[in-house]
């Protein structure tokens, strides 16, 4: 059994700045090797929103006649699971943890906070392309609630006046690197 | 010889773990009589980054140690030899009482480095396994049967007893899944013993695998644990390396293969049918029962489905036998079990206790009770699935029998304790709104009823409820927990019923009075200054939307109709000038 990485993937691809035929091809490659192993099809989606960012309907269609698969079973998959997303996702993802223990201490006044300072809802992105915001439901930090993850970042027992702060680090980091 | 290690968690790296481990690195390099290495989550998250110091044999747990905090302990302790008091865990008075635990799933978590296999063989790894395959499946499942070990998953179904069941079906091809999508919010058991221990987790599987006839099994995991699908691919890895887990193990004709499958983000996979949808490629829905997965499970084979701390207690029944663990705990609930306190609790952390105690001695003793002194209320168990357990039942024995009588479960093992400044309306619609929206949608009752509860609940918190609406809550729940396929929807009301149970004088005020006793719902609380103000103007700077005027020294008003009820005012307030 092949297992591929979609975060092994994902680092050694500069898919972001690949075209859209190159992209395709590369899932293609990856995908041929997945064919014909059984309950394959989630795993495929992994490795497509890697490389594209998010599974949009040409990355569905792709996928599904790739694997032999009708259209609409990927289509229920992909939009089952709140892992994968439709639309482009911003640069930073920031996820407020609303488990109970996160919840309880604070977590819904954290989103609000975050949810003003961004100006989006929850699943939107802002429109420079930089944030995404989301909330996810708990990721095993309980003990230092409230908590709130951006990208592979945790921050622990976050105060809603912190949050500028914290988003601010990442806006730092972006113009460093320009 | 001077020993550090540094517990490297998902907890431990959100407290900054990470850059202590890189400043010691720095701080010792070239200095051959310091040895430095990672380990898991020793279970006191609430002091993270926590690091081991050994001296010469003599250990001191330190918690709280950020870079600058490394640095001194560096100084002082390591090259000067003297202790800092005010940083020690087991010396400090904040002493953590490890002895009223015992520690079985948990006894390599913050011990071992859970990324070196000859670490967990040193302290006795796969000793279960080895002795398993010596003797017959017959008396695996016999031992497993004896030390009365029942599901930790939430069900609580005599673990040797199924495995029995999966052996009895006969089949050239049986699988074995290690449930590991630890789907209850506020709970993180299972996270730790995949990242502290991943090995005891393995070895389970493999124990099991024998006694069933399978020779292939699948890990579950949800994809919020990175860390722990990391270290368990690791753990494989290193096991398939040294021969433990392929072919002819232990020079046996017993052959085993593992896989992981990441989850990717639905509660209802946690179910055992909608998992094994869910790792066919499929969406994750539950389906109707029997067969069993003992008969029919992934892909129409016996399987057999455990969760993860079950698993990981096998190991250890097989090496000490059956006896040794069936003498802990109660007469029907037998061994430990793994709780995650959180919430508004002091020492918030894991921690792992004979079945039976007093649940009082977990929260209050071990738990040290509630964060900044506040009153206890209740304790919310079992997650979605469970109920909140009031204080008056506190003496309560922690075991499956009797948890279950209070109305709520015992559940994967959460503990979300709550405080005078929890709304228990707030909390019943918090959790129907995670099963509404988890709901996969197959029941009418479990897809609609849900959300017609979370309407009524919503109602209530704004203030806009009517009399009749507990009475449709409970007869909805009923309905609700009568008509749903799988555990999900069968379990959903359990929060409401238990909150209206103990705790119907706050839906009441909610409703009648139209008040939030605990001061939670926004639209039922004003904010009020009182007397006690002293014109410091904290709060007028800390609103938000300039509700508040006053002048240096004199008493500041709130303008209600600027009010948005954020409670910055209430918060920032040093002199309790401020009511809600
Ligand atoms: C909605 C739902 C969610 C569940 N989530 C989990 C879970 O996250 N982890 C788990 O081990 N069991 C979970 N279960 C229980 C499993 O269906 C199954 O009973 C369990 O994995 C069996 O293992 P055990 O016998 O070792 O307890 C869930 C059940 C339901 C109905
Ligand atoms: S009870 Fe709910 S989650 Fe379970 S199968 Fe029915 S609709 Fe799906
Ligand atoms: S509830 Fe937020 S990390 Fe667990």
């Amino acid at each position: 059994m092949h297992y591929i990485n979609p975060i092994t993937i994902a680092k050694q691809c500069t898919c972001q700045n690949q075209t859209d035929i190159e992209k395709f091809e590369k899932l293609g490659e990856i995908l041929s090797m997945y064919k014909d192993e059984p309950g394959s099809l989630i795993n495929s989606l992994y490795v497509a929103q890697t490389i594209f960012g998010y599974l949009p309907d040409k990355v569905i269609k792709f996928v599904a006649s790739r694997l032999n698969e009708p259209v609409i079973k990927v289509f229920g998959v992909a939009t089952f699971y709140s892992y994968f997303s439709r639309f482009p996702r911003g640069k930073y993802t920031i996820k407020v943890c609303l488990g109970t223990a996160c919840y309880v201490r604070g977590g819904k006044t954290l989103l609000e906070k975050v949810k003003k300072e961004l100006g989006i809802s929850i699943g939107e992105t802002t429109p420079d392309g930089l944030y995404t915001l989301e909330i996810v439901r708990c990721v095993g930090a309980c003990a230092l609630a409230p908590v709130v993850v951006v990208n592979n970042d945790t921050h622990r027992r976050v105060k809603s006046n912190q949050i500028p702060e914290i988003l601010q680090s990442y806006i730092s980091e972006v113009s460093n690197e320009n | 010889m001077v020993k550090i290690k540094v517990g490297t968690a998902t907890c431990g790296n959100a407290a900054g773990a990470q850059k202590t481990l890189e400043k010691l690195e720095t701080l010792i390099q070239g200095q051959s009589d310091i040895s430095l290495s990672q380990t898991g989550c020793i279970g006191l998250c609430y002091r993270e980054p926590i690091i081991e110091l050994e001296i010469n044999g003599t250990k001191f747990l330190y918690g709280d140690v950020d870079e600058t905090n490394a640095e001194k302990i560096y100084k002082t302790h390591i090259k000067d030899n003297k202790p800092i008091t005010e940083l020690l865990i087991n010396q400090s008075n904040q002493h953590y009482s490890f002895e009223k635990q015992n520690r079985i799933v948990l006894k390599n978590a913050g011990v071992i480095n859970p990324e070196i296999i000859e670490e967990y063989i040193a302290v006795g790894g796969y000793e279960g396994l080895k002795k398993a395959l010596q003797i017959t499946k017959e008396e695996v499942i016999a031992t497993v049967k004896d030390s009365g070990l029942r599901g930790r998953g939430g069900a609580g179904f005599s673990t040797g007893m199924k495995w029995e069941f999966a052996k009895n079906s006969v089949n050239d091809k049986k699988y074995v899944i290690c449930n590991a999508d630890e789907g209850d919010p506020g709970a993180f058991m299972d996270r730790s013993v995949l990242e502290g221990d991943p090995h005891s987790v393995i070895e389970g599987m493999m124990i099991c695998g024998y006694a069933i006839g399978a020779n292939e099994g699948y890990i579950y995991c949800r994809a919020e644990y990175p860390l722990a699908i990391a270290r368990l691919k690791n753990a494989i890895a290193q096991a398939e390396k040294k021969g433990i887990v392929g072919k002819n193990i232990f020079g046996s004709t017993f052959c085993f293969d593992i896989h992981i499958k990441e989850g990717a983000g639905a509660f209802v996979c946690g179910e055992e049918t909608a998992l094994m949808g869910s790792i066919e490629g499929k969406r994750g829905m539950p389906r109707l029962r029997p067969p069993f997965p003992a008969v029919s499970g992934l892909w129409a084979k016996p399987t057999n489905i455990n969760n993860v701390e079950t698993l990981a207690s096998v190991g250890w029944i097989l090496s000490n036998g059956a006896c040794a663990y069936n003498k802990i705990g109660t007469e029907k609930s037998k061994g430990t079990k793994v709780f995650a306190l959180a919430g508004k609790i002091k020492n918030g952390g894991l921690v792992e206790v004979e079945m039976g105690i007093p649940l009082k001695e977990v929260i209050f003793g071990i738990g040290g009770g509630i964060k900044n002194d506040k009153k206890f209320k209740a304790v919310q168990m079992g997650g979605p699935s469970g109920g909140c357990i009031p204080a008056s039942l506190i003496d309560t024995p922690v075991d499956y029998e009797s948890i279950t009588a209070t109305g709520a479960i015992v559940g994967s093992g959460g503990m979300v304790v709550l405080d005078e400044d929890s709304c228990m309306v707030d909390v019943a619609r918090y959790f129907v709104n995670f099963t509404q929206t988890e709901s996969c949608g197959k029941c009418t009752f479990c897809r609609i009823g849900t959300k017609r509860m979370l309407e009524i609940l919503t109602r209530i918190t704004e203030g806009k409820g009517v009399e009749e609406d507990i009475d449709s809550l409970i007869d909805l729940a009923n309905k609700v927990k009568d008509s749903s396929l799988c555990g999900l929807g069968q379990t959903a009301p359990n929060p409401i019923l238990t909150t209206i149970k103990y705790f119907k004088d706050e839906y009441i005020a909610h409703i009648r009075d139209k008040k939030c006793p605990a001061g939670v719902c926004k639209e039922l609380i004003t904010f009020n200054i009182t007397d006690a103000c002293i014109g410091c103007t904290a709060c007028k700077k800390a609103c938000p939307t300039k509700a508040i005027s006053g002048e240096v020294k004199k008493l500041h008003v709130i303008d209600q109709s600027l009010c948005v009820k954020c409670g910055a005012c209430y918060n920032t307030c040093k002199f309790k000038a401020i009511t809600k």
